[in-house]
């Protein structure tokens, strides 16, 4: 073996980029471009509750180049699969846009024509939308998302507050969203005999296969999906939707292979959102800053036909020292399509609340919000008191204030004018779980070949295509041009899909394992007539002993236009304590990313409810507004030295997920710097300067 | 209605059959399989599709490929024809992108931001519209680049890919 720098830390650049910059890389849709494919369009309902009463499909059926229109009455039967993705099985409808036909035909300009000559009748009540701390039906789920659990209660809150010189009583809302990753979710399938071949956009074909074998009633031998290359997901690929079955169907039905791509606006409904929350934060503090009582009361929604129950408060648990500490989560079962995880699904909105109020005590307590963090920094987890395997939120903010220029910020509100603009600066931290899945890897060595590097990882734009090609390469002390890297494809060794930010911490290790069963097993000499060796990793009793996470601290500048209410953001910093960092470059992409995400959350993104209809009014990305270029001004991000080993044998935390968090409240915290006004409802638009 | 038609993508001329609903970009992925230009919208708000049409840039979703036939239609792999394109070399270099799908509508449109700004075209955040020369400021460089969406949001890395080529190409001091 060759002696080779480290690959790990570096900058290299992404492998995969030379391609996909010139558009050379296959997406889902891309696959089979060759083949005889034919086009699967839905049929929508338009009602939001109620029930399909008669379907007449002849006038599509006879567009020339049909080939087959399947509806409840006629597609194919699925097995026992969640209720939510039970496509086309019953007349019953439970939310707006629920597909009561698929049309497949010859070409997707005729597919979408003989879409709008489906007649579909149906019989409809008013749908119940409205989230709202006021509705009766509020009820607590069984347990949050991620097994957490729903409620936690640690001391006398009511009297904690009560006793407190200095409280904070506010309640914040954060809307619907929905991820809208650029690449529509598509899926390319066809049946080969009793095999179902299907090219998908998705975070992990493994996530897919339990679902889609026992929706078709085969087994895994019998099920292929492919998805080396997928643009964006954000949560919204991580588990199968009705698309995927209806391809199938439509591929079963016709003996083809079927093209099904979601168009933007089914996206608003066929493949989740993120829930809308009303959180009600109390503190209670001594007038040196000392919190005595954290109170996080959450209300969101789920749907009629699944409990998603998001861990937006889960965060609060663990941030700050308090004696006595409450968090709970209350949902309202609504006519709305099934919730599904975004980008840091629960710390995303719950840590716009807490680093919101926060900002609101330090106000209170005419103190740094700096500081009144610092002062609450607890040593061990407040609520499952364990240790931190690493924590290092401390050298995140005073990093950050050193790097942004906190120091000698004047803490009053509304004081500084530049023009037309009133000018403000806000702070904010963040935090996210470091968690590892079960995976498996393996490594085909053949002397004088590079080493062949399989496992069902998944690049939806996180770099694992380069960053694990550098942890294969130093685990087996060659040259990144040595290892050939396989992943996306479910007949390669099963790993946990990319989401949670646990790619890196779980695939990494299982390379790692692998290389090192081929070190023991044979040294440095390969046998001249190959060796195939699997390595495979998961969680260990850390989880139980040690608290991880990562933390960050955000810092945003603000300006606001007195005459018309726009906000800009000129300047962010982050900097974050998230363990090795494999890639500085792609590391340095996930965090700018999110941050910005977490601008285009605090100043943008809202899909609005039809109260009436119950259908997202604004679906499209003219109306749903995610950040633009022009948007977004400099972003300045660095990390702290920081290795957990504790947790993992890469030293590595998630890195995906913790830049969205917290940089939203950085920038309702710096609004209200600027203006002197709490906009406590995301988005901050320009209409609520107004008001 | 089924039309017959002659398109000349990034240097190569294809007889096809479209629809006469068929849109550009729809001709290049399902006709003529073409993998450059993506889809993320359909309806010319993403600019995932971006494509230069006689070397202007257009969001080929927008446009009806029976009336692209007399036109040369570029794609960020046509910027390839001689080797990388300098922006292909500036957005590897910057990581100015993530999952890659905008990023060939990104380069096309960045393209025809460089071109435009050769010729001296103001844009909303030009302050002296009279300049016989534009300069690609950052300020210029996001105002240009905003009709192309990028949900991984690398706009912070975009900016400087595209000035670094702006600057070699003398459109940006």
């Amino acid at each position: 073996m060759t002696t080779t720098e480290r690959a790990v830390g570096s900058d290299v650049r992404r492998i995969d980029g030379p391609d996909k910059v010139r558009g050379r890389v296959p997406y889902a849709y891309e696959h089979e471009l060759g083949a005889q494919s034919v086009f699967v369009a839905i049929v929508q309902s338009p009602v939001a509750r109620g029930r399909v009463t008669s379907i007449d499909a002849s006038a599509a059926e006879a567009v020339p180049g049909v080939l087959a229109v399947l509806t409840h009455e006629n597609a194919p039967r699925l097995g026992d699969v969640a209720e939510e993705i039970l496509v086309l099985q019953s007349p019953v409808v439970q939310y707006a846009g629920e597909p009561v036909a698929v049309v497949v035909a010859e070409t997707s300009e005729v597919a979408r024509d003989a879409v709008g000559r489906v007649r579909v009748d149906y019989e409809s009540a008013d749908p119940d939308v409205v989230l709202s701390v006021d509705r009766d039906d509020l009820y607590p789920p069984e347990q949050l998302m991620a097994g957490f659990e729903t409620d936690s209660v640690i001391g006398d809150v009511d009297a904690a507050l009560a006793e407190a010189p200095v409280t904070v009583d506010v309640v914040y809302e954060t809307p619907n969203q929905h991820n809208n990753p650029i690449e529509m979710h598509a899926t390319v399938a066809r049946w080969d005999g009793d095999v179902l071949r299907m090219w998908d956009a998705n975070q992990g074909p493994h996530n897919l296969v339990p679902v889609i074998t026992e929706a078709f009633g085969i087994t895994e031998d019998q099920l292929h999906i492919t998805s080396p290359y997928v643009g964006g997901a954000f949560g919204s690929k991580a588990y199968t939707h009705v698309h995927q079955l209806l391809a199938g169907m439509a591929a079963k039905v016709t003996g083809r292979t079927v093209k099904l791509e979601l168009t933007r606006q089914q996206m608003f409904s066929l493949v989740g959102h993120r829930t809308p929350t009303i959180q009600r934060l109390r503190l209670g503090a001594r007038p040196d800053g000392t919190l005595t009582a954290i109170s996080h009361e959450v209300v969101e929604h789920t749907s009629q036909n699944a409990e998603f129950a998001e861990q937006t408060a889960t965060a609060t648990r663990l941030m700050y020292s308090a004696p006595a500490r409450r968090t709970t989560h209350r949902l309202a079962k609504l006519d709305v399509p099934a919730p599904t995880i975004m980008r840091a699904p629960g710390e995303a909105p719950g840590m716009y609340a807490l680093e919101s109020a926060m900002d609101e005590l330090a106000a209170e307590l005419g103190m740094d919000p700096v500081e009144l963090r610092l002062r609450n920094e607890p040593d061990r987890d407040p609520e499952r008191d364990v240790p931190w395997s690493t924590r290092n939120l401390v050298a995140c903010l005073t990093q950050g204030a050193e790097r942004f220029g906190w120091a000698g910020r004047d803490h009053r509100p509304g004081v500084r004018e530049d023009g037309r603009w009133l000018v403000g600066t806000g702070v904010a931290a963040a935090t996210y779980p470091t968690r590892r899945r079960p995976s498996q890897a393996r490594i085909e060595a053949v002397a004088g070949k590079p080493y062949v590097v399989s496992i069902d990882a998944s690049d939806i734009g996180t770099g694992a295509w380069t960053t694990l090609t550098q942890i294969a390469a130093d685990a087996l002390g060659v040259p990144m041009d040595q290892v050939r890297l396989r992943i996306g494809d479910s007949r390669l060794p099963q790993a946990s899909g990319a989401g949670g930010s646990t790619g890196i911490t779980s695939w990494g290790p299982a390379i790692m394992a692998a290389a090192q069963e081929l070190h023991d097993r044979f040294g440095g000499q390969v046998p001249a007539d190959g060796v195939t060796v699997t390595g495979s990793s998961g969680p260990g009793d850390e989880a139980e002993q040690l608290s991880s996470h990562a933390f960050g601290a955000h810092f945003a500048e603000v300006r606001v236009d007195r005459d018309t209410g726009e906000v800009r953001v000129p300047r962010m910093t982050g900097v974050f304590a998230v363990g090795r960092v494999i890639n500085t470059v792609t590391a340095r992409s996930q965090l700018l990313g999110g941050m910005t995400m977490g601008l285009s959350m605090a100043l943008h993104e809202e899909s609005v409810l039809d109260e009436r209809r119950g259908h997202y009014a604004n679906h499209d990305l003219a109306e749903y507004h995610i950040a633009a270029n022009a948007d977004v001004g400099e972003v300045d991000i660095a990390w702290v030295d920081e290795v957990d080993d504790a947790h993992n044998p890469l030293g590595a935390k998630g890195i995906g997920e913790i830049g969205i968090v917290g940089s939203a409240a950085a920038i309702g915290n710096a609004y209200w710097h600027a203006t002197g006004r709490r906009v406590r409802d995301l988005p901050i638009t320009p209409d609520k300067w107004f008001r | 209605m089924d039309h017959q038609i002659t398109l000349q993508v990034d240097g190569e001329r294809s007889a096809l059959t479209v629809d006469t609903r068929t849109s550009l970009l729809d001709a290049l992925r399902e006709r003529l399989g073409t993998t450059s230009a993506k889809k993320g919208c359909d309806h010319g708000q993403c600019g995932a599709c971006t494509v230069l049409l006689d070397g202007r840039r257009v969001n080929s979703c927008l446009v009806l490929a029976v009336t692209a036939e007399d036109q040369e239609v570029t794609t960020s792999d046509g910027l390839a024809a001689d080797g990388p394109h300098a922006l292909h070399e500036a957005f590897v270099d910057h990581d100015a992108y993530q999952c890659g799908y905008c990023t060939p509508g990104q380069i096309t449109s960045a393209a025809g931001v460089l071109a435009e700004a050769a010729q001296g075209w103001p844009s909303a955040v030009t302050e002296d519209l009279t300049a016989e020369r534009t300069e690609l400021t950052d300020a210029e460089i996001r105002e240009r680049m905003s009709g192309n969406l990028c949900r991984c949001a690398a706009y912070a890395n975009i900016v400087p890919a595209v000035a670094d080529v702006a600057a070699a190409q003398g459109v940006r001091a």
